[in-house]
């Protein structure tokens, strides 16, 4: 199993938490990562201004693993969504994969259009599977209760992903997380968008999205929240502290990456998992497990 | 008469907003209204609805709809895209229309923030020398600031 590490804009910068803890457990369960230096913005935050210069960054990306022959594994789901659709695309259609090639000769890169794009949670479950994933277990998460938040771009639109989850009833986080020995919690709103995206354009109605959730979190019982996007973690984690602040309300819920929580399953040290780095803590919740360990 | 201006309005950007999106489908929307209702922008912020921004091009209004801020409250979430009963790719289409409101100069600073900065790096985020080192002392590998085969395809474009 070998795959290119893309790491994107947001990850390297602002969520070595999410890095180091996918890294640790890359290893852990005999995955290889490749990084490649020279990958780029995926192209995501430019789709709205220009999505013909993002579809290119995107095949110059895709181009980088097609050299190397292998294919890309995703942290966050917007570089996911925006590397997925263009190989979706370009697959499709021979004649915007001529033009784009003709754009890539600038810089001396063809994209034949042979690179696949998976998501780290989905490579877990599909290639290296529950099985031995379970088999790598060393401590045991006593069923602690943890919501799922899925988000958007890491199963819609679709028609992106062949093969991949039912967008109404999403359960690969759920598998992941019981395999590993926790409870998923249901709150009802596991698939809808953190907000994130409209951050940039009206903070009021992108935190008042986020608080929905976490109202509902709160309530579900849950001792934490899980996520797979740095998008989506810089609304519940980041920003919790100010939606607590604004709308008055308490929530203090620990919000874990989800190799954050594998890793503790295999056994992997807070330090290594970045766990210190969450900005609402996550001692009481890592000691919680410990402690009933004892 | 006015009737008359109406329709070529109405041709006239609704079928540009068909060329840019490459398809048609749009016109095929019956008001259902199921975009919105699943629309979880929508749902803490009425004055923003999917429905509304196609029927408003539908009816060949162009400067409300290029120059209004309503574009740029869709969280791109793909929720009524999956759901639309009439197969309109309403997420990528809201997308489309962004691009031609950023075309004409009207875009909120923060989208042109960011596509400055990668036009400009090829990161959104270029790591300073501090992140650098914080990811040094964490063992991760270095990450370039700037890709300049990234800023060179994106170097005649704007």
């Amino acid at each position: 199993m070998r795959y290119a590490l893309f790491l994107g804009c947001t990850i390297p910068a602002r969520s070595r938490n999410y890095e180091m803890s996918a890294r640790a457990v890359a290893e852990k369960l005999g995955i290889e990562l490749l990084d490649i230096e020279d990958f780029s913005c995926c192209g995501f935050p430019l789709k709205s201004s220009d999505r013909a210069s993002a579809g290119l960054l995107a095949a110059r990306n895709l181009a980088l693993a097609e050299e190397r022959g292998v294919p890309i594994v995703t942290l966050c789901s917007s570089c996911n969504s925006m590397l997925a659709e263009t190989a979706h695309h370009l697959s499709h259609s021979d004649e915007d994969l001529h033009l784009v090639n003709e754009q890539l000769q600038k810089v001396g890169r063809e994209y034949k259009g042979n690179t696949t794009v998976k998501h780290f949670a989905r490579v877990l479950l599909e290639d290296v599977g529950i099985d031995r994933i379970k088999e790598n277990l060393v401590q045991d998460l006593n069923e602690i209760p943890i919501a799922t938040h899925y988000g958007c771009h890491y199963i819609k639109p679709t028609e992106i992903y062949p093969g991949g989850e039912n967008p109404d009833h999403p359960d690969s986080l759920d598998q992941l997380l019981e395999a590993v020995g926790a409870r998923a919690v249901t709150h009802g709103m596991e698939r809808d968008c953190c907000g994130g995206p409209v951050l940039v354009t009206d903070e009021q109605t992108a935190l008042a999205m986020a608080k929905q959730k976490l109202d509902k979190v709160k309530a579900s019982g849950a001792k934490a929240m899980t996520l797979v996007c740095p998008f989506c973690s810089v609304m519940y984690d980041d920003n919790q502290k100010s939606i607590e602040a604004q709308f008055d309300v308490s929530y203090q819920i620990p919000v874990l990456y989800l190799p954050q929580v594998i890793g503790l399953a295999l056994g992997l040290d807070r330090k290594v998992l970045g766990l210190n780095l969450n900005v609402v803590k996550t001692k009481a919740f890592t000691e919680q497990i410990l402690s009933e360990q004892g | 008469m006015s009737d008359a201006h109406v329709d070529v309005k109405v041709r006239d950007f609704a079928r540009q907003v068909a060329e840019e999106f490459g398809e048609e489908r749009m016109y095929a929307c019956f008001e259902c209204g199921q975009c919105a209702a699943c629309c979880p922008v929508h749902r803490v912020n009425a004055e923003f609805s999917p429905r509304k921004i196609i029927h408003m091009v539908l009816l060949g209004m162009m400067d409300e709809v290029l120059d209004s801020r309503l574009i740029w409250l869709c969280s791109t979430c793909y929720t009524c895209q999956e759901t639309c009963p009439q197969g309109i790719k309403v997420t990528d289409l809201i997308i489309a229309i962004r691009n031609m409101a950023y075309e004409r100069g009207s875009f909120p600073d923060g989208i042109k923030r960011q596509a400055d900065l990668i036009s400009a790096e090829g990161r959104l985020y270029s790591l300073d020398e501090f992140d650098q080192k914080k990811r040094q002392k964490a063992n991760l590998p270095p990450v370039l600031s700037r890709v300049e085969e990234a800023v060179k395809l994106l170097e005649d474009r704007k």
